[in-house]
């Protein structure tokens, strides 16, 4: 699950991280008051979006007085801002992050990311913070630090320093650099994070070292015991699709083709768009049903197939394994009097008694294209696109 | 012979009262397999399915003389029960328990990491089988025949359809391990591949990836670094699978555009693996390659 910077700064301060002075703000004049309270002489107005690169597209912007954060503000509430990590569509601004400008000396980097090569997570660091730190490890892979931690001990005092020096960071700084790394490993392990990356961490002039920004992904299957973290999720930021497959249990991706598919099992899930592409079709989605593909399910699929207007045919390619394959045919032919599928179907059942299914589908009253194969399903509903 | 599971191994199955381990262990007992007994905390001294139950694994040890353990235990106490598998010293964990933290999974890996002698399979698994011996997991047994391909797979129903495929061509299985979709998994391609290695009568070798981590590149270089003389047929899933959805931003500083399919494929194609593009194509490509 992704939540937004404010939210991840919300987490930050509960586990010590230290940050810039600020606050969420939805309408300019709450911009305006929050930019008053902090006081000083200089704010930022941050874009709130689950995607990155928000300056690029024009989300974050410096304000020299009030009435700049109260005219910035209106002009970024409300905003369609499109981002690299967007996509063209872009992703509607609701809410912005007042905060304290900070005199910055010198931008870093710094991650915790769970490392699945050694089953342990592992801190990032790099000198060359503020900048696309993918082009940095693509470039200059000898300015990432990796300092891999023991999940049973964390990050301890003496690694968090050895990265802080590396860095390049001397005396006191480098003692607050390491207080907020340490830190920052607490809050990945205590939340179940997959992610916590901070870009840039800063040195002020004054010398204090903050997260200036702050980014977290968590682990879904970790959110039962994370409630208050459950809490963050914004639909907004969801497709719409997505959430309605998410209330049955269905596990679906949205993606651009005209060949929607619903697949048992995410593994034969993936192969099956892999194989539609093959044909010369495009996969519309990923669909996994599950192992059950009962009637409520496959109902449901179908309404979230056909809301989506590129589809254009449909592949239901499942392996009847406990499950019985007449079952799921039963199950096909039943959510097919339920739902309006106004596009070719194809339906490929291997599986127990796989050819009952295939005859009950073949008699029903519904026309189905069925097929015995996993190729001959592909070039079936690629067929049946023309 | 077979790897990690026989007709001889006796399956002790934590969860063995709840409903999916239920199910399944009756399948596993009408498939054959040796299940010696249940565990489920609280219920000791009663039996299900013909089978004593206990209040722990150690019991199960010491009284049944358990040596594999099939875990179907809720997701959230899942590690628990594994690492108490661990602790009574059963030789091999199967975990089909699906949706487990990552980093409980990352516990229990620096656990048995340190302890040789003690392997883990999943977990998010199907399980395994020894066609014809034994099955621990939720495969369906009838698509599976005894025979010498040894299959290695992260998926559940995309590696039923290659046991079909093999099956249908008359090419039967020796073992066939689902190691698990997760992040951590117990046992990799690599560890699966070095049992395989050693098994006599596993004459060649299918192996299933997805796309996600390096499992598959490091069991390629695996293979290309010690000349390992057995065929292997393999497939990856995921080429069309948009980038991105799953992977945080840093995690590309790990993988370094490893990861994709196509570098996995890459990968497995410049270790000598026939690498099939089509998954449709699994069981012909084992026929081919061995020249039947």
């Amino acid at each position: 699950m992704k939540i937004h910077e404010y939210q991840a700064k919300e987490i930050f301060t509960r586990f010590h991280v230290p940050i810039p002075k600020g606050e969420v703000a939805e309408t300019p004049h709450q911009a305006r008051q929050i930019a008053e309270s902090i006081g000083g002489s200089a704010w930022v107005v941050k874009a709130q979006i689950h995607a990155g690169g928000r300056g690029k597209g024009g989300g974050v912007k410096l304000a020299k007085s009030l009435d700049e954060v109260e005219s910035l503000a209106k002009a970024i509430l409300g905003m369609n801002l499109v981002t690299p990590q967007t996509g063209p569509e872009g992703r509607v601004v609701r809410k912005v992050l007042v905060g304290e400008a900070s005199k910055i000396k010198q931008e870093l980097y710094a991650a915790i990311l769970f490392d699945r090569t050694i089953s342990n997570p592992v801190l990032i660091a790099s000198a060359a913070g503020g900048v696309d730190i993918e082009e940095v490890a693509a470039r200059t892979p000898g300015k990432i630090i990796r300092t891999p931690i023991d999940i049973r001990f964390g990050l301890g005092g003496h690694a968090a320093r050895r990265t802080a020096f590396a860095l390049g960071l001397s005396g006191k700084t480098a003692l607050k650099a390491a207080a907020l790394l340490t830190a920052l490993y607490e809050t990945f392990v205590k939340t179940d994070a997959t992610l916590v990356e901070v870009n840039p961490l800063v040195v002020t002039e004054d010398g204090d070292v903050l997260a200036l920004d702050a980014k977290m992904t968590f682990d879904d299957n970790a959110l039962f015991r994370h409630p208050e973290i459950a809490e963050y999720r914004d639909l907004h930021e969801e497709e719409e699709l997505e959430i309605e497959a998410s209330k049955h249990d269905l596990n679906y991706i949205k993606l651009d083709g005209n060949v929607g598919c619903m697949v048992n099992g995410a593994g034969l899930a993936m192969a099956t768009m892999d194989i539609i592409k093959l044909a010369g079709g495009e996969p519309a989605n990923f669909l996994d049903v599950g192992g059950g593909a009962s009637v409520e399910r496959v109902s449901a699929a179908f309404r979230i197939l056909m809301s989506d207007p590129n589809v254009k045919a449909v592949l239901i390619n499942i392996f009847g394994g406990i499950v019985r394959c007449d079952r799921v045919a039963g199950g096909v032919i039943q959510a097919l009097e339920q739902v309006k599928v106004d596009v070719p179907v194809v339906v490929r059942l291997e599986g127990t008694n796989a050819a009952e299914g295939a005859r009950m589908l073949e008699e029903a009253p519904i026309k189905f294209g069925v097929a015995r194969g996993l190729a001959e399903a592909a070039e079936k509903v690629t067929a049946a696109l023309k | 012979m077979s790897i990690l599971l026989d007709e001889e191994s006796r399956v002790v199955v934590q969860g063995l009262t709840g409903k999916e381990g239920s199910f399944h262990a009756e399948q596993c007992i009408a498939y054959g397999t040796r299940i010696v007994a249940g565990v489920t905390p609280g219920k000791g001294g009663t039996t299900h399915l013909d089978r004593p139950v206990f209040d722990t694994v150690h019991e199960a040890v010491a009284k049944e003389g358990a040596n594999v353990s099939l875990l179907f235990v809720p997701a959230s106490v899942a590690a628990d029960a594994i690492l108490e598998a661990h602790d009574a010293g059963v030789p091999l964990a199967i975990v089909i328990t699906e949706g487990i933290p990552t980093l409980d999974m990352a516990r229990v890996q620096a656990v048995y990491r340190e302890t040789p002698g003690r392997r883990w399979v999943g977990p998010n698994c199907p399980g395994v089988i020894s066609p014809g011996k034994a099955k621990a997991g939720i495969m369906p047994g009838f698509i599976h025949q005894p025979g010498s391909i040894g299959v290695i797979s992260r998926s559940g129903t995309l590696t039923y359809e290659a046991v079909k495929q093999l099956t249908d061509l008359g090419l039967g299985q020796s073992t066939c391990i689902g190691i698990g979709g997760d992040p951590v998994i117990g046992t990799r391609f690599l560890d699966a591949l070095r049992l395989f290695a050693e098994d006599s009568d596993t004459e060649a070798i299918v192996m299933i990836g997805e796309i996600g981590g390096e499992d598959e590149e490091n069991a390629a270089a695996w293979i290309r670094e010690n000349g390992f003389s057995k065929p292997v047929v393999g497939f990856i899933a995921g080429r069309t699978a948009p980038p991105g959805r799953r992977m945080g931003h840093a995690g590309a500083i790990i993988s370094g555009g490893k990861g994709t399919a196509a570098a996995k494929m890459e990968a497995m194609r410049s270790a000598g693996i026939h690498v099939c593009d089509s998954p449709a194509e699994i069981g012909a490509t084992m026929k081919r390659v061995l020249g039947r």
